[in-house]
């Protein structure tokens, strides 16, 4: 419960705040609805009307909660397409685009750490790799993936690969580069003294690799995938944008599209909700993985 | 009084170790000749700076010299490393938070390539060698400082290597429990019959461990003065009363303060 307490008096706080800025954000529409009826707005009229309106500038919480309601458990349930009567997810409930962000997000990042390990093992045990990879690694990361996304869908495309695999590689694009950067500090973090005791013991580079440096490494990984998960569903949702076959980020484009704020807004969350739980996920197995270990911290 | 059976295990022959820095040569070892024979206890006494440590790492081949000849079991340092000839024990224990003690004595065994039936035998021996049976499924920071050396001097104790070079490894650790490990440690030199090379900064531990001390002076690190211990082999620890070894104490502290005097000209 005392853990509990700030972090409830934080979202207690933003929710107020959040509230207090729906009436002045969408109260020029409803000024211009009661001018053109030619009636006059009370303010209790207005704060009552600003917050149930069908297109807000600002959705109010409740609206945006009420949505995510709507287009998950009751769209299952209910919807001519949902689960419960169509046995597959419907295409306009946020389980299924959900789903189709969450599947290409976890093999862009299956795909992005691998590839971060294994240029950090090479970084760190080759001398050429080391003096070369990483200014372009980091040159990678700065070029606008907004930018980059629709061009490495035409090109995947024009070779045949379509569907889950270019967005995955757009997000193991920006989830690999934070693997590079924490692996190549874990794998040389073990200290001299260790180093000495596997050279006494004439130890070979794959014993000290396996026995010594991997499992130093692991707090570095952990925080690097903390980092690369979070990054991966970005790239991701980014890389729906061109496409548009489903996932969080149609569903963002389609509702700015057709001017549904309160839909933009119910799927915002859901990203923000998935990435929470994603990074929560690897918390857990993180703190999970250290205590065995001996190394939390 | 000549020991018949004394076979040189380490000999060092004018061996100088000088590191090149910014602010010119710091001659670390110069003209260092020493043997120590099998079975010998020897230990390493001055101040900081005299190469005592820099020593200790040459002959384990973790530093490399740049004069002078060296051979340790006949063969030059690095054949030796290679060989596995030697357990090294550092100041700090470093034992492997992942690995449970057992797991860290069963280390060096893994990557020498035992057998798991002889790594699993070999570590139940050396742990009830320094009276940490029962601890194997513990992890080190399960343990306190005393016992974490412990179980690092067992890990080097763990494979068979004839020569066992220690580091103050019992530097960090209070007067009371370096009394008791002393006592161990001289007990187990005692069963084991290895040849140990010892780097200490305390007069007593020194005189009260081996049978050959060497006292070592800085700026440049050379030795200063080989003291064979007329101590007898059995030592209770009230033997640092008996005038005997007031004398050699003396004499040790004699050396130290002559390569101190030296080095302030």
């Amino acid at each position: 419960m005392t853990r509990a307490l700030p972090i409830l008096t934080v979202v207690a706080v933003l929710l107020a705040a959040w509230y207090i800025a729906v009436v002045p954000m969408n109260a020029k529409w409803e000024y211009d609805q009661a001018g053109r009826a030619g009636t006059e707005l009370s303010f209790s009229q207005l704060v009552s009307r600003t917050m149930t309106q069908d297109r807000p500038v600002l959705p109010a919480p409740h609206q945006v909660v009420a949505e995510l309601w709507n287009s998950t458990v009751v769209e299952e349930a209910t919807g001519r397409r949902g689960w419960w009567r169509s046995g597959s997810l419907s295409n306009r409930s946020l389980i299924y685009h959900g789903w189709v962000t969450l599947t290409a997000t976890m093999l862009g990042f299956a795909i992005g750490t691998g590839a971060g390990i294994l240029l950090a093992v090479g970084i760190v045990y080759n001398r050429a790799m080391d003096a070369s990879v990483m200014p372009w690694a980091i040159a990678s990361q700065t070029i606008p993936i907004i930018a980059l996304a629709p061009m490495i869908i035409v090109v995947l495309n024009s070779i045949g690969i379509s569907g889950v695999i270019p967005k995955a590689i757009i997000a193991a694009y920006l989830s690999f580069f934070p693997v590079v950067v924490g692996m190549v500090k874990g794998l040389r973090a073990p200290g001299a003294m260790q180093l000495d005791l596997m050279k006494t013991y004439s130890a070979s580079g794959l014993a000290v690799f396996l026995k010594l440096r991997m499992p130093t490494s692991m707090p570095f990984l952990f925080a690097s995938l903390k980092v690369g998960i979070a990054a991966a569903l970005v790239g991701t949702i980014v890389g729906e944008l061109p496409v548009q076959q489903g996932g969080l980020g149609v569903r963002l484009l389609s509702g700015s599209y057709y001017g549904q704020t309160v839909q933009i807004w119910a799927a915002l969350f859901a990203a923000a909700i998935l990435a929470a739980g994603l990074v929560g996920i690897v918390g857990i197995i993180e703190r999970r993985t250290l205590q065995r270990m001996g190394m939390a911290t | 009084m000549t020991d018949l059976a004394q076979q040189p295990v380490i000999e060092a022959r004018d061996l100088g170790l000088t590191f090149q820095t910014n602010d010119g040569p710091v001659h670390a070892l110069k003209d260092v000749t020493l043997t120590i024979n099998k079975g010998e206890f020897v230990s390493f006494i001055g101040p900081s700076g005299c190469g005592k440590t820099t020593f200790l790492r040459t002959i384990a081949d973790l530093e490399h010299p740049t004069a002078g000849t060296l051979s340790v079991n006949g063969m030059t340092a690095g054949e030796a490393r290679k060989a596995r000839a030697y357990g090294y024990v550092f100041q700090a224990a470093g034992l492997y938070p992942w690995r449970t003690i057992g797991g860290n004595i069963r280390l060096p065994l893994e990557i020498m390539g035992y057998s798991k039936a002889e790594q699993n035998e070999r570590a139940a021996q050396v742990l009830e060698l320094v009276e940490l049976a029962g601890f194997e499924k513990k992890f080190p920071w399960q343990l306190s400082g005393g016992m974490q050396q412990r179980a690092s001097i067992a890990r080097a104790l763990a494979f068979d290597a004839d020569i066992l070079l220690m580091d103050e490894p019992f530097g960090a650790l209070d007067e009371i429990v370096r009394d008791r490990l002393n006592e161990e440690l001289l007990s187990l030199w005692a069963r084991t019959q290895k040849t140990i090379g010892f780097v200490t900064h305390s007069i007593p531990e020194a005189v009260y461990l081996s049978t050959k001390i060497v006292v070592m002076s800085p700026r440049p690190g050379r030795i200063t003065d080989v003291i064979e211990s007329t101590l007898p082999a059995e030592r209770p620890l009230d033997i640092r009363d008996s005038p005997e070894f007031i004398d050699i104490a003396h004499r040790v502290r004699e050396g130290l303060r002559s390569g101190y005097d030296d080095a302030a000209e």
